[in-house]
Parts: C-alpha cells; sequence; structure tokens
C-alpha cells in the first residue's frame, strides 16, 4: 500500500471513530493502534491474574466463611476477567503463548498495585474498597471504547466489579466498628493503600505520555488527574463515615473546585515499583512463572488425553 | 515433551429458553469438552445461561469488512422490500 493509501485510509478510520463507530477485528486499523491496543489491554489482563496473588494469600485465613466464599468468588473473578480480556486480546492477531511470555519475561507490565504485600485481613477490606474502586473508576469508562472486544469485554467486567468493591467495604465497616485493635488494623490498611491506590490511577497528565493519542481513540476518555480527582471525592466520605481517617495531613475541601485539595503524591516510589523494585515484585513473577512451569504437564496431559479421545472415536466408528 | 497449545474455541451462550445462543466470548481447551467445562466456569458464574455452544475458531468462516460494499450494498436500495414503501389510505389503521 502508498503512503498516500494509508493517510487516506487513517483519516476514514479517524472520522469512524469520531462518529462513535466502533472497530471490530477484521476492519482495517493503523498500526500503532494495533500495538496500543495490545499493549494496553494486556496490561490489564495480567493485572487481573497478578492480582490474585495478594488475596489468594488470605483465603484459608478468611475469619468466617461468609468472609471465605465472597472472597473466592472475587478471586475467581479475577480469573474470569483476565481470560475475557485475553482472549479480546487474541483478536489483534497475537497469541496466548505470545502475551504469557511478555508478562513472565517482564516485558509487559501489570497494575503496580499488586507489588505491595497484604499483611493483615484488614489489607482484604482496603484492597476492595480502593483497590478495586480505583479500577471501577478507570474501567467504567472503557465500556464506550472504541474496539468492539474490549467494550464488550469490558462491560462483563464493570457488571461483576462492583461486589467487589461493596464486600470490602463490609470488612472495613466491620473492622472499624470492632474493638480498639480491630480498628487499628483498618487504620493501618488504609494508610498502607491509600498512596498506592492514588497512583494506580497514573502519571499526572503533564507526564503521562499516552493520553492525548488515547482519548483520541476513545481508548482513555478522561484524563489521570481527571479520574484521580473523581476517586478522591468519592472515597474521602466514605472514609468519614466508617470513622477512618484518610492518611494525608494536606486533605481538604475546597469549597470554590468543589473538591478536595490533596497532598503531594511520592511519584518516586511508583516508578521504583514500576521498574520492579517494588516489596514484592520478585514474588509475584516467581509464583506467576512457578505456577506455569508447574501446569505444563498439565496442559500436555489435557492435549494428550483429547488426542486419545479423538483416536477412540475414530476407531469405533470404523 | 513438545507442549502443543490448547486451541481456541468461541462461546455462544443461551441465556434463557425462548432467545437465541449469542456469541459470549472465547476460550482455550483441548477438545470440545472441557471447552463446554471451562465456558460454564468463565461465562456462566451468575446464572447467564442454560445452554452452552462451543464451536472451534478455526471452523468458522468470516466475511471480509473490505468486501462489505458488494455484500451489502445491493440491499441498500431495496425500499419496496419494507412496509413503508408502500401507499395506504389514511383511513385503513391496522395493516
Amino acid at each position: 500500500m502508498s503512503e498516500e493509501q494509508i493517510k487516506s485510509l487513517e483519516k476514514q478510520f479517524d472520522e469512524r471513530i469520531a462518529r462513535d463507530e466502533k472497530i471490530e477485528p477484521k476492519d482495517w486499523m493503523p498500526e500503532k493502534y494495533r500495538q496500543t491496543h495490545i499493549r494496553q489491554m494486556s496490561q490489564h489482563a495480567h493485572s487481573e491474574i497478578v492480582g490474585m496473588l495478594p488475596e489468594g494469600n488470605w483465603i484459608t485465613r478468611a475469619p468466617s466463611l461468609r468472609r471465605k466464599v465472597a472472597l473466592l468468588a472475587k478471586v475467581q473473578d479475577e480469573a474470569g476477567h483476565g481470560l475475557y480480556l485475553y482472549s479480546a486480546t487474541e483478536t489483534l492477531g497475537i497469541s496466548r503463548d505470545e502475551l504469557y511470555e511478555q508478562l513472565h519475561t517482564g516485558k509487559a507490565k501489570y497494575s503496580s498495585i499488586f507489588n505491595y504485600p497484604t499483611l493483615t485481613w484488614a489489607d482484604m477490606g482496603a484492597i476492595g474498597w480502593l483497590v478495586d474502586g480505583a479500577a471501577i473508576i478507570n474501567q467504567v469508562p472503557l465500556c464506550n471504547t472504541s474496539y468492539g472486544p474490549y467494550a464488550r469485554a469490558m462491560i462483563r467486567v464493570c457488571k461483576e466489579e462492583s461486589f467487589h468493591q461493596r464486600q470490602g467495604y463490609e470488612i472495613m465497616i466491620k473492622l472499624a466498628n470492632g474493638t480498639p485493635e480491630q480498628k487499628e488494623m483498618a487504620q493501618d490498611a488504609l494508610n498502607r493503600w491509600w498512596w498506592p491506590s492514588l497512583m494506580m490511577l497514573g502519571p499526572t497528565d503533564d507526564k503521562s505520555v499516552h493520553t492525548a493519542q488515547s482519548m483520541k481513540w476513545k481508548l482513555k476518555r478522561k484524563t489521570n488527574d481527571e479520574l484521580r480527582q473523581q476517586f478522591i471525592d468519592q472515597t474521602v466520605p466514605q472514609a468519614d463515615l466508617i470513622g477512618l481517617t484518610i492518611p494525608d495531613p494536606d486533605l481538604k475541601w475546597n469549597e470554590e473546585r468543589q473538591s478536595y485539595d490533596f497532598g503531594e503524591i511520592d511519584w518516586d516510589e511508583f516508578w521504583q515499583v514500576v521498574k520492579g523494585h517494588g516489596p514484592m515484585n520478585k514474588e509475584r513473577m516467581k509464583a506467576r512463572v512457578g505456577a506455569w512451569e508447574r501446569g505444563e504437564w498439565v496442559r500436555d496431559a489435557a492435549m494428550a488425553h483429547a488426542e486419545k479421545k479423538r483416536q477412540r472415536k475414530e476407531k469405533q466408528a470404523v | 515433551m513438545s507442549t502443543k497449545n490448547w486451541p481456541l474455541w468461541e462461546i455462544f451462550v443461551r441465556s434463557k429458553n425462548g432467545l437465541e445462543h449469542r456469541h459470549f466470548g472465547s476460550l482455550h481447551a483441548a477438545d470440545a469438552e472441557m471447552a463446554l467445562e471451562n465456558a460454564r466456569d468463565v461465562y456462566t458464574r451468575r446464572n447467564e445461561g442454560v445452554s452452552i455452544w462451543v464451536v472451534e475458531s478455526k471452523h468458522i468462516t468470516a466475511s471480509n469488512p473490505e468486501n462489505n460494499g458488494e455484500l451489502f450494498e445491493p440491499a441498500q436500495d431495496k425500499v419496496y422490500r419494507h412496509p413503508t414503501f408502500y401507499d395506504l389510505p389514511d383511513e385503513v389503521k391496522h395493516m
């Protein structure tokens, strides 16, 4: 194809998106659109899969059966969400194996929040309330994104996600109204998860390299700073309601903006974690790669078994 | 042992009797039976279905959007296939 032809196709493509038309897998798309979607969608899928690890840590130690079934269901949902997103990513012409390879070699990223440890049961509350809360704010606009398979996967994800946040907040309510030790445990979890949750919404707008292009493709409908403000404004009253304190001395209501002003985020910490130096980066990858390698004989056995069944059927047919 | 990758399957779910099966997504499985079991866990965790079809993706033949013109445009100028094309007196209320 000549450069001119590509230019004209790109123009038509941009117009389709501007008209809110969806792009489907077999449609022509600019190579950069394809690559950007592979990057973002796979990063999203990897986050769901790695995100099972910090919570899986507490399933066997859940304090009651009610809490245990909820946590199990939540972790199972995350596996499901990872699978929806992987298969949606595969429609862009990359194989599942390549996607796993990128995760396991560190070429692909996942959400930096999962590189923090889950030290107490209250962390299950804080993760559901804050981490899933921030994730929902990030994900709801994606239900409307331009790439059809991604938008459809996100609609399913968003429908299932709201229970995740509620079960987390319920854990926090119970602890905050419990013994002084329980309340302290809830406060400690909030202290540790608050700032990483704000960082999870991504670098500030002036530092975010992909924002402009992603807004044009409707892969992003609000900037990182807008999403972060929305998250803070929504979460602070929820903390107040249960008597917990947001660990930010600079946090205060701004009457003029009708929004909360908040303190400086430690972006050095964020970049350290993204670059692999968070408290749990090595541990998470070890667990993930280990599970993949230990599962190899199971995957091979399933294929061998399927082949045997097929042959048996063929023989019977003769 | 050489690892052979699990093939890709397309999943169709009937959400309740009376409705058609609808494409829900895809997944990898060693064979059709496992694809059904996995589809149950991946796509129907909240009673989304009463029946599941699985089809190995390679068996689906899809039309090419580049040919949409010759495929679908011929239907565009056949307005006489729609009831609104026909003139009726105002007195006829239901037809």
